[in-house]
């Protein structure tokens, strides 16, 4: 069956990344979450030793194991130069000076282990939103401030500045490096799987298509989800997440066609979608039927299971979708649900149908800047033959902030409705 | 063909801000030029220096040691390459593409004499 291994179907091997992400995990555990700075420093001293020194020979056996050992020197190093409590200080110099070696597999456990409560600390309810996001990414992820804010659209300060609240929220308050206790499990692991979801939308959502990047995200918001599901503290939800992500995942290869140019869903070459991903996803629906709960990533993940399922567009199973789209809208009842809902109601009761539905949200506050509404509106209109009245709704969502590879959809789709 | 050996100087400080993935592809980006020497049956044998250890000495009579010379600039030489090329401008065009340039070093190309055993021959 999938294995958790770094090696998800075309997800390269980022090492240098992956084994950022270890390092600080396995530092910050050792050096107190407190010092969280200089486990990073630690571990970017590594990773440039390895840069001046591996071009000009052999790489080593084992290079994430180098790379642990040249940090823990350097740590071990920045410890002693910077004098910590004297009691906790002997305590870590002991750790760092442990004779350590990766290939043993209680090693990895534990480094394993340490990303995962690495992961809990960074999404620690007492950490504000965008700054559990933003920690997870640059600690556990190994993502540069520069990354992390292209990805975002954000500027670098912006960025840098919730990197240094949310360090300073867990010095105030005390975040402990450790798995949340029993009764405390559910709500911190709301949080950590709402930052991956988070994490993994905002690399899906179509801006700028030619920046890797943003596929990075949604290949570690996968990592990240996997890492989780496969832990012990899981429970079905989380494999429920896993399958959402890796079903909208395996659709990436085909959302884009070779001119660079969004294909929506109905029109995707469905033998583009990556084969993997689908059984991936497939597994972890199945592991996530245990239990009595259904949660909102159990139904989304079940929506995009039956998209996968249809060969063609015409088999899919729209009145299927549409009974799992009431489904999360009782669960999780906003605009945006509302409006996907919108789509499976005109594929089973027709436009007009769809249009009332839209009717009744197209007021609501939370749309009042997004360009689906508009966008879904004219997609309506015009199916309908209502020519002018699409027009008017695409223009409106060209109004409204869009990616440029979306506001050239919309542009085309506008030129269809003026012929 | 003749030997030259091409020698890097960079500044560490340059990578200090790079982030874990462009460090990677700064590595995979080394990793292919040597690689190129090598399956061109080229590449004699490359090192890297040590860092932040160096002595300098000077002086006739009593000669000082001091540190160095890394000190004195931003740039000190990290490593060398040893490779075989026709000419100068062979073993420039070899080099142009050293990601040492991209990544803001220098290169400094330099022949290795050999001396012939019998100079009339």
């Amino acid at each position: 069956m999938p294995d958790a291994g770094q090696n998800v179907s075309g997800l390269v091997d980022h090492l240098f990344r992956t084994s950022a992400g270890q390092m600080v995990s396995y530092l910050t555990r050792v050096l107190g979450p407190a010092h969280l700075d200089l486990a990073e420093e630690a571990v970017q001293d590594a990773l440039v030793k390895a840069l001046q020194t591996w071009p000009y020979g052999t790489v080593p056996d084992n290079p994430a194991g180098w790379l642990l050992q040249v940090a823990r020197n350097r740590a071990l190093d920045l410890v002693r130069h910077r004098g910590m409590a004297a009691a906790k200080s002997a305590e870590i110099v002991n750790e760092l000076t442990r004779v350590h070696v990766t290939s043993e597999p209680d090693v990895r456990d534990q480094l394993r282990d340490d990303e995962l409560r690495m992961i809990f600390l960074c999404c620690h309810p007492d950490i504000s939103r965008d700054g559990r996001v933003a920690l997870s990414l640059k600690t556990v992820s190994g993502f540069s401030v520069e990354e992390i804010a292209r990805a975002f659209l954000a500027e670098p300060a912006t960025i840098a500045q919730r990197l240094v609240r949310a360090k300073r929220q867990i010095r105030e308050a005390n975040i402990r490096f450790e798995l949340p206790p029993a009764k405390e499990l559910a709500p911190r692991l709301d949080s950590v799987l709402e930052a991956i979801y988070l994490l993994f939308n905002e690399g899906y959502a179509a801006h700028a298509g030619e920046d890797l990047i943003r596929q990075d995200l949604c290949a570690e918001a996968l990592r990240l989800a996997m890492l989780v599901a496969e832990s012990p503290i899981a429970d079905p939800r989380c494999h429920a997440l896993v399958a959402l992500l890796a079903l909208q995942a395996a659709r990436i290869p085909a959302r884009v066609d070779e001119n660079g140019e969004l294909v929506l869903l109905e029109h995707q070459d469905r033998s583009k979608w990556d084969r993997q991903l689908l059984m991936l996803g497939h597994y972890h629906l199945a592991a996530s039927a245990e239990g009595e709960t259904i949660s909102s990533y159990h139904v989304q993940a079940g929506i995009a299971s039956m998209h996968a399922h249809a060969p063609d567009p015409e088999s899919t199973d729209w009145d299927g979708i549409l009974l799992l789209y009431d489904d999360l809208l009782a669960l999780n009842p906003s605009a945006v649900v509302a409006l996907n809902r919108a789509i499976a109601v005109s594929k089973v009761r027709g436009p007009e149908a769809a249009l009332r539905e839209i009717a009744l949200i197209q007021d609501d506050p939370a749309l009042a800047n997004y360009y689906l509404l508009p966008a879904t509106r004219g997609r309506l209109l015009a199916e309908l033959g209502e020519r002018e009245a699409a027009a008017k709704s695409f223009r409106e969502a060209l109004n409204r902030k869009c990616s440029e590879p979306e506001r050239r959809f919309l542009l085309r789709r506008l030129a269809e409705c003026e012929l | 063909m003749a030997t030259f050996m091409i020698l890097l100087y960079g500044d560490p400080k340059n990578w200090m801000t790079m982030s874990p993935e462009q460090m990677q592809q700064a590595m995979l980006k080394y990793w292919a030029w040597g690689k190129k020497m090598r399956e061109q049956g080229r590449l004699l044998g490359s090192n890297k220096l040590t860092d932040g250890q160096g002595r300098v000495i000077r002086g006739k009579a009593n000669p000082r040691v001091t540190d160095g010379p890394f000190t004195e600039g931003k740039e000190f030489l990290g490593g060398y390459y040893m490779f075989t090329a026709d000419s100068y401008d062979h073993a420039v065009e070899l080099s142009r593409d050293h990601p040492q340039l991209e990544y803001g070093g220098t290169v400094e190309v330099r022949e290795i004499e050999v001396m012939p055993q019998d100079p009339n021959a």
